[in-house]
């Protein structure tokens, strides 16, 4: 699994520059006379801020300044010393300091080391007019070095080297070194060196102080950031003990190079992105749809021009549906977020409830990259968290189990995401003992849940979304307790979409979740059926066609079969479903459309075809609600109303013999 | 729910006269051709395209079976927004907006009266008739229209 350290980056520098920003302008207005309290622990905070998610990102510049001004703040707030004015100035130096350090991490820009350090031995002997204040550092913990555990520690540009992987014995020992700035501001004893040659000795150090070179050097387990002040003056060819020699010297020589870091009138980073209400995102892509609307009227109108205009208004007609749907994509990516934002909390969700319960998973994460609406996101977490855990919990057995099944004993659960026509489609899989159906049916019984004669499979599993319902045998604090599932599938619904579960029993199980994207477009085929029209989505659709009458076969009752190359199609006649008074009722007089799912079949029955288009689909929900068959609503050309027909639940009311008998 | 002077939009069903809280009322519109929906219960018509939104329509002289139910060229669509969700009530008529304070009410009957009581506000008379006033927030959103799938519904698979 890998996350994309790229996007938390952004985030991160966003921030910071936000934090620095509002750092500078309270400096600013702070009355060192009378400084007031709030301003000083903003500012504290502000800092804090930086050097928490410094830390994380391995961005130890900028770690070590603010760790040193949040200890001389900490110091002013709690009024153990007093703000003067050239603190401020020296804060406010820091402050460009950071900028620049920040612009340099961002850019990939080489750091001005002794810059960096000179500003830190500033701030610490400021600080240190406080005898506590140098033993104060020296103990004092650093955090933010939490090393992601499910990070790759190869492969990313802007990891600088800092990303340790924790198996590697580099990073304990290196510890007490990152600690506190590098040993910079201590007395370097021999201790604090040696731990610098701990690591991987064999490496060459050139990789170490290649922060922003090529992601494949950058697998390091040394933190030697700070070392690389010599690199500027000194070429970096030393081997880990000369480095060690080398230490005690950066100590004098800083003092003698001034710094180079100029002041943020340089370049600044323009910040790349910004901060939007989601209000005004959605009022865009609402005006968005009604272009669509208003353009596919347009066209329809200059369908009926004659003439010499008639072509060129064409022609202007179809660069205006190109343009639209241009917007209209643009548009809905804004408010798209890659799935991966959901899934890269369960790594841990998995992990910890694992080794809480004594077993052995592993998690794959597949097409974290798919994208999917921000509301979405939000709302999957608990659906999904839910579903983890019971998988977890439930599904996969203990090691033991497993192992006189004859499986191995290290269960496995998949979170997979995948675009689909126009929906999202998310699965978790487990290769525990799936779903006992047995059982489902008998707590079905005591429940007094009505079950059909002899169930299918897919019906006995929807059983266990009814409220209350729980096979566990004993209740954990982790589930079991019956309240999860139908929650699970009331916000799935909610979200428009729907889940279906499969499970073989010893084998596992497979929740899928279906969901809508927000505001799609979708190629539809209209098709009329009495008065109205619908649409059917485009992906859908296999063929269109007028069947003979030998091609049609009744079975008992009122079924028909429709043989098409050897294969047969249950007919489903739209004119039933949607309780509508057709113009034909033979089929051999309408038309047949021959729809495929994932898992059915059938052959649609409507009246006729009106013709294909563009439809941008409009929630029933919102003002309604949801409508079995239908998935939302559509506006024609005209401003009619047209209703978007939703196969996969129009294919559950085939009938089920016939679903037996042409099953996919 | 009334306060000291509400405005009230008055119209008919039938041969009654009803009145509801004008502040609800988003338009008022001609009764149009309505997409049908399929299952619904008769008194919901289907919906309409009201600039973008599609809107349900509900007959409600079907609903509490008074009137003429009859669509011409008079026949009136009362587009109410309704906690956050647009609907359409197909009425016979609509007449004045009228101001009516709490001393001006009387409780409902429990009888003779289409709604049951729970809808109502109360009684009204202005110009000798007499206005029978509605909570149409609670009309509208009740089980017993069952426009909106209420939170607790454990819906079946699609």
């Amino acid at each position: 699994m890998s996350i994309d350290m790229k996007q938390f980056h952004a985030v991160f520098f966003e921030e910071s520059q936000e934090h620095l920003d509002e750092m500078e302008q309270l400096l600013l207005e702070l009355d060192v006379a009378n400084p007031d309290s709030e301003m000083l622990n903003s500012i504290f905070r502000a800092a804090h801020s930086i050097k928490g998610g410094s830390g994380i990102f391995g961005f130890d510049a900028l770690t070590s300044v603010t760790h040193i001004m949040e200890s001389l703040l900490d110091k002013i707030r709690q009024g153990k010393m007093a703000i003067t004015k050239d603190m401020v100035d020296l804060f406010l130096s820091s402050v460009d300091q950071l900028k620049e350090i920040l612009r340099c991490y961002h850019t990939g820009e080489e750091l001005n080391w002794s810059g960096v350090y000179e500003q830190t031995k500033k701030l610490e002997l400021v600080t240190a007019g406080n005898a506590s204040g140098v033993s104060a550092i020296k103990n004092d913990n650093q955090d933010g070095y939490g090393f992601f555990s499910a990070i790759e520690p190869e492969a990313e540009a802007e990891s600088y080297g800092f990303f340790d992987e924790p198996v590697k014995s580099g990073s304990a020992q290196a510890a007490p070194l990152q600690d506190e700035s590098f040993g910079f501001f201590d007395d370097l004893p021999a201790t604090e060196s040696a731990s610098l040659s701990l690591s991987s000795p064999g490496q060459a150090i050139d990789d170490y102080f290649g922060f922003f070179e090529d992601p494949s050097s950058s697998v390091s387990t040394i933190h030697l950031p700070a070392v690389s002040s010599l690199a500027i003056d000194e070429p970096v060819s030393t081997t880990p003990i000369d480095l060690v020699q080398h230490l005690p010297s950066v100590e004098k020589s800083p003092a003698a190079s001034s710094p180079k870091v100029k002041s943020s009138e340089t370049v600044s980073v323009e910040s790349s992105s910004i901060r939007v209400d989601v209000a005004k995102v959605d009022q865009l892509i609402n005006l968005v749809g009604e272009i669509v609307i208003t353009q596919s009227m347009m066209s329809l109108l200059g369908k009926s021009l004659e003439g010499a205009m008639a072509e060129k208004f064409q022609a202007v007609a179809n660069e205006l549906e190109r343009n639209t749907r241009e917007i209209q994509e643009a548009v809905m990516s804004i408010r798209m977020l890659p799935v991966s934002f959901v899934f890269n909390r369960f790594p841990r969700v998995v992990r910890d409830l694992s080794s809480k319960l004594g077993k052995q998973i592993d998690l794959i994460i597949e097409g974290g990259e798919t994208e999917l609406d921000k509301g979405l996101t939000e709302k999957l977490v608990d659906p999904l968290t839910h579903l983890v855990r019971n998988s977890i919990d439930h599904g996969i057995e203990s090691a033991d189990v497993r192992r006189e099944r004859g499986k191995n004993p290290t269960g496995t659960v998949v979170l997979r995401a995948a675009q689909q026509g126009g929906n999202i489609v998310i699965s978790i899989s487990d290769d525990g003992g799936g779903l006992n159906r047995e059982r489902i049916l008998e707590k079905a019984r005591e429940n007094n849940i009505v079950v059909s004669e002899n169930p299918k499979d897919e019906e006995v599993w929807q059983l266990i979304f009814a409220p209350g319902f729980s096979t566990a045998a004993a209740v954990t604090d982790v589930s079991g307790r019956g309240v999860g599932m139908d929650v699970v599938k009331r916000n799935v619904q909610s979200l428009g979409g729907r889940i279906d579960i499969e499970s073989r029993a010893g084998q596992g199980a497979t929740f899928t979740i279906h969901l809508p994207l927000t505001l799609a477009i979708v190629d539809g085929m209209c098709v009329s059926v009495g008065e109205q029209t619908f649409i059917i989505p485009l992906v859908h659709i296999v063929e269109s066609m007028q069947p003979a009458a030998k091609d049609i076969k009744t079975l008992a009752g009122d079924d028909q079969l429709l043989h098409v190359r050897n294969e047969y199609w249950p007919i489903l006649p739209l004119y039933k479903v949607m309780q509508l008074d057709p113009q034909f009722t033979d089929v051999n007089k309408g038309i047949a459309v021959l729809i495929e799912t994932n898992k059915y079949r059938f052959a649609l029955f409507v009246d006729g075809l009106v013709g294909q288009q563009q439809v941008v689909i409009k929630s029933l929900e919102q003002h309604y609600k949801r409508v079995q068959g239908i998935a939302g609503a559509t506006i024609m050309g005209d401003g009619s109303v047209a209703l978007i027909v939703d196969v996969e639940s129009l294919a559950l009311t085939v009938n089920n013999v016939l679903q037996l008998a042409t099953a996919v | 729910m009334a306060a000291d002077a509400q405005e009230f939009l008055t119209f008919t069903l039938g041969d009654e006269h009803y009145a509801l809280d004008i502040l609800t009322v988003k338009e008022i519109r001609g009764y149009e051709s309505v997409t049908k929906i399929a299952n619904a219960p008769p008194f919901i018509k289907g919906v309409i395209n009201l600039r973008g939104d599609i809107v349900p329509i509900v007959d409600l002289r079907i609903k509490f079976n008074v009137g003429n139910v009859t669509y011409d060229e008079f026949t009136i669509v009362i587009v109410l927004h309704i906690r956050s969700r647009i609907v359409g009530i197909v009425v016979d008529g609509v007449s004045d907006v009228v101001s009516l304070d709490k001393e001006q009410l009387r409780p409902p009957p429990d009888f003779g009266v289409a709604f049951n009581s729970r809808y109502l506000l109360g009684l009204a008379t202005v110009n000798e008739q007499m206005i029978i006033l509605v909570d149409i927030n609670e009309l509208i959103s009740s089980e017993e229209l069952g426009l909106f799938d209420s939170p607790e519904a454990t819906g079946t698979s699609a």
